[in-house]
């Protein structure tokens, strides 16, 4: 059965160009920080619970697995935090220049993944080991 | 707040629910949130050590611990104004969305609650 020819949705059609995938990049960084607010919490309540249940939780927050989350989420933290200044920019209708878009995308892309290695360095020193 | 223009109204454009006053919030919760997101990785950097004494004592400065209920406060909302969008986008039964959003809404309260109250009870130092 022959099937017409339908009209597809942009997003199937469209060529990729790697500002999309920074696009669609801001969302998914918004969404592990949403997570990592609930871990942001348990921080808080183990740390007013008293001196027990907050070495406990630091057992936990400075084990391999958490300590490899919390590191992409200060990844995520400093890509969402760039690109939000970036899309504010947007907002007010600056920066909507082809060539302009591609490079403050790549400014923001290099620029997070410096800073989080920069804070993390500075974080696991100070802190010594686990955040 | 407003941003239609008085002429959109009159014609009647613009969203017919309450679309610019969520992108509005959005971009106001992001520029809160940038300014005390950066507070708080200062602050964490700056800790003297991750043990309990050095938490207690950061928290018991008043600005700390202001500026922290507000970090938590600022972020559930935010976190919830964009997990909103994102499933308003791909959940496209109305039933299911409507289930998802309320069950992200309790969470982000709870936990925000539950922030904001540890925040409280360590900066008056209630003993556990």
């Amino acid at each position: 059965m022959a099937q017409p020819e339908r009209p597809l949705s942009p997003f199937m059609h469209y060529r990729w160009q790697y500002t999309n995938t920074l696009s669609i990049l801001h969302r998914i960084t918004g969404v592990v920080l949403a997570a990592c607010f609930f871990l942001l919490v348990y921080w808080l309540a183990a740390a007013a619970a008293g001196p027990d249940s907050y070495s406990g939780a630091l057992r936990c927050l400075g084990s391999l697995p958490t300590q490899l989350v919390l590191f992409g989420g200060l990844l995520a933290f400093c890509y969402h935090l760039l690109n939000g200044v970036r899309h504010l920019f947007f907002d007010f209708g600056h920066g909507f220049e082809l060539t302009t878009a591609r490079r403050s995308g790549r400014a923001v892309a290099i620029g997070a993944v410096i800073l989080a290695l920069v804070g993390w360095v500075a974080l696991v020193r100070h802190l010594g080991g686990g955040v | 707040m407003s941003l239609r223009s008085p002429l959109g109204r009159v014609l009647g454009l613009g969203s017919a629910r309450g679309g610019a006053s969520h992108w509005y919030a959005q971009r106001v919760t992001a520029v809160a949130l940038a300014l005390l997101g950066l507070w708080f990785v200062v602050s964490l950097a700056s800790l003297h050590g991750t043990s309990l004494e050095a938490v207690t004592t950061w928290l018991h400065s008043p600005v700390s611990s202001a500026l922290a209920v507000l970090f938590v406060g600022v972020a559930a909302y935010h976190a919830y104004l964009g997990l909103q969008v994102v499933v308003e986008d791909y959940v496209s039964s109305k039933g299911r969305r409507l289930a998802v959003l309320v069950a992200i809404q309790f969470a982000l309260v709870v936990a925000a609650l539950v922030g904001v109250l540890s925040v409280l009870r360590i900066a008056f130092g209630v003993e556990a």
